[in-house]
């Protein structure tokens, strides 16, 4: 009767929930909407983007996906709106401003 | 053959652990508990155990190590006292809502402040909601039985739940007393080996434990670990069974002393119940239908089974060697008067507080207060239900009885 992270929510009875909270596979904070707590927000320019990758080292989030040597736009659903990337973007490729988005 | 020995109550239960052979023992010591690393520590020195003993800097670390080594999936115990307990207090709910059968060898004794080294229950009765099972002894052999069906009570799937076993401080961890220990074998056969279904280690099943619970989710692991608590009380008599089939004692959730026809009864935990025996003794040849119930195990509480045992007597003394300042009795009565209250025709209940910090309990406080029962049964009138004995008074001093 194991269950998954991503198989119990807020309406699984506590018959249904594992024993002690315990969870039984990595990487689960990856299905929580943490994205929620933002009220600021960053805002990906493309153009500007030389993707030089520093932004993505100082995400503490791991909220800026890379693909193919390239970074993406912003994954709102971790992001919590701190502004370090903009801080150290050297090409201003991220505005930052109040707001959830 | 079982073998006889003469061992302190702290020797018996080291005993007990270098049988079981844990994987991991937290270690600090503490006044009166102290001797119970320090037997353990020269076994491991010994080689007579192969047991990975972490010595830390404080209770709060002691507990911390069972947790983690625990978790692992590694069999671990310590043990403390009093405020080594109370320092553990964070990590002792965290043991019971991560439900890690960690088994802690507590030795009773009063909680600063004052300060004071000897025994009462309040270090145990101040962590009696915590979500251990907790387990009392009146004498060394039954501290050494209890601890030994510790681990096949906790570990339990049913359960899984930490096991504090308790005595008290000095009276039984100091004393030596005669002993009938097990073979070893028979032991470890008993115990058996810890095999979690889910363990940190186990590599083909990655396992995360004790998240954040946000309050959608606290209370319904809340609720799974007051179900296992119910669900012990079975698991305790299974054990108790399977127990006496190989050592020929006989555990219950109490014992009952005299209690078929008793009128009048005490409720007690720990080695004051020794005491209060020779009472019953010396009342019983002069003919008085007097009793008691000595509680084995306070949590989980067993509340139908006492109401049973009680519902046929007319006045009931609940002893607590415990206060709890609630202004209107200790830990036990509050407990053992609940479990009354669906009775039919119940008895009236009194509560004594005694014995804190070491204070001396006699035959003659008990006879006293069966004496004061016998008053309350016959004139129907309870007088003050809240009561302390075996302190100076400054007129009619109760503990020079």
């Amino acid at each position: 009767m194991i269950k998954k992270a991503s198989e119990i929510n807020e309406l699984t009875p506590w018959q249904e929930m594992t024993i002690g909270g315990e969870i039984y596979e990595g990487g689960t904070a990856s299905l929580v909407n943490t994205g929620d707590w933002r009220t600021a927000t960053p805002i990906f320019i493309n153009d500007k983007c030389k993707h030089c990758m520093l932004c993505v080292p100082f995400c503490p989030d791991s909220a800026i996906p890379v693909k193919n040597d390239k970074r993406l736009d912003f994954d709102f659903m971790h992001c919590k709106g701190c502004g370090i990337c903009a801080e150290v973007c050297p090409f201003e490729a991220i505005s930052f401003g109040k707001g959830k988005k | 053959m079982s073998i006889r020995e003469r061992l302190s109550g702290n020797e018996a239960v080291a005993f007990a652990m270098k049988q079981i052979n844990p994987d991991v023992m937290g270690a600090f010591p503490i006044t009166p508990s102290t001797e119970i690393p320090q037997y353990f520590a020269s076994y491991v020195a010994n080689g007579e155990v192969d047991t990975e003993y972490v010595p830390v800097e404080s209770e709060h670390s002691s507990m911390s190590v069972c947790i983690g080594a625990q978790a692992a999936g590694a069999r671990s115990v310590t043990a403390t006292s009093s405020c080594g307990l109370a320092l553990m207090f964070e990590m002792l709910y965290v043991a019971a809502s991560s439900r890690l059968p960690i088994t802690l060898a507590l030795v009773n004794r009063a909680l600063s402040g004052p300060i004071n080294i000897n025994n009462d229950h309040s270090d145990s009765m101040g962590a009696r909601d915590s979500g251990w099972i907790q387990i009392y002894a009146e004498t060394n052999q039954e501290v050494y039985d209890n601890f030994i069906q510790a681990m096949p009570i906790g570990e339990n799937p049913e359960v899984r739940l930490p096991v504090m076993v308790c005595q008290d401080g000095f009276i039984t961890s100091h004393a030596v007393e005669n002993i009938e220990l097990l073979e070893d074998e028979k032991v470890k056969k008993f115990v058996g080996e810890y095999n979690p279904e889910n363990y940190l280690l186990k590599k083909e099943n990655p396992l995360a434990v004790g998240p954040y619970d946000i309050s959608p989710y606290y209370m319904e692991h809340k609720k799974q670990q007051a179900e296992a608590m119910k669900k012990a009380k079975k698991v305790i008599l299974k054990v108790s069974d399977e127990f006496e089939k190989i050592s020929g004692r006989k555990y219950g959730l109490f014992e009952e002393y005299y209690m078929e026809d008793a009128d009048l009864a005490l409720v007690i935990i720990g080695s004051s119940a020794g005491t209060a025996k020779a009472a019953v003794d010396n009342l019983r040849k002069q003919g008085k239908k007097v009793g008691l119930v000595k509680i084995r195990v306070f949590r989980p509480f067993p509340m139908e089974e006492l109401a049973q045992a009680l519902k046929n007597t007319k006045a009931v003394a609940v002893m607590d060697k415990a206060e709890s300042f609630s202004s209107c009795g200790g830990p036990l009565f509050a407990e053992t008067r609940s479990s009354l209250y669906d009775v039919e025709n119940r008895p009236k209940v009194i509560n004594y507080v005694y014995g804190l910090g070491g204070r001396d309990i006699t035959v003659s406080h008990f006879e006293f207060i069966y004496d004061q029962l016998n008053e309350i049964a016959f004139t129907g009138n309870t007088g003050q239900i809240y009561r302390h004995i075996g302190q100076r008074e400054k007129d009619g001093d109760t503990n020079e009885l």
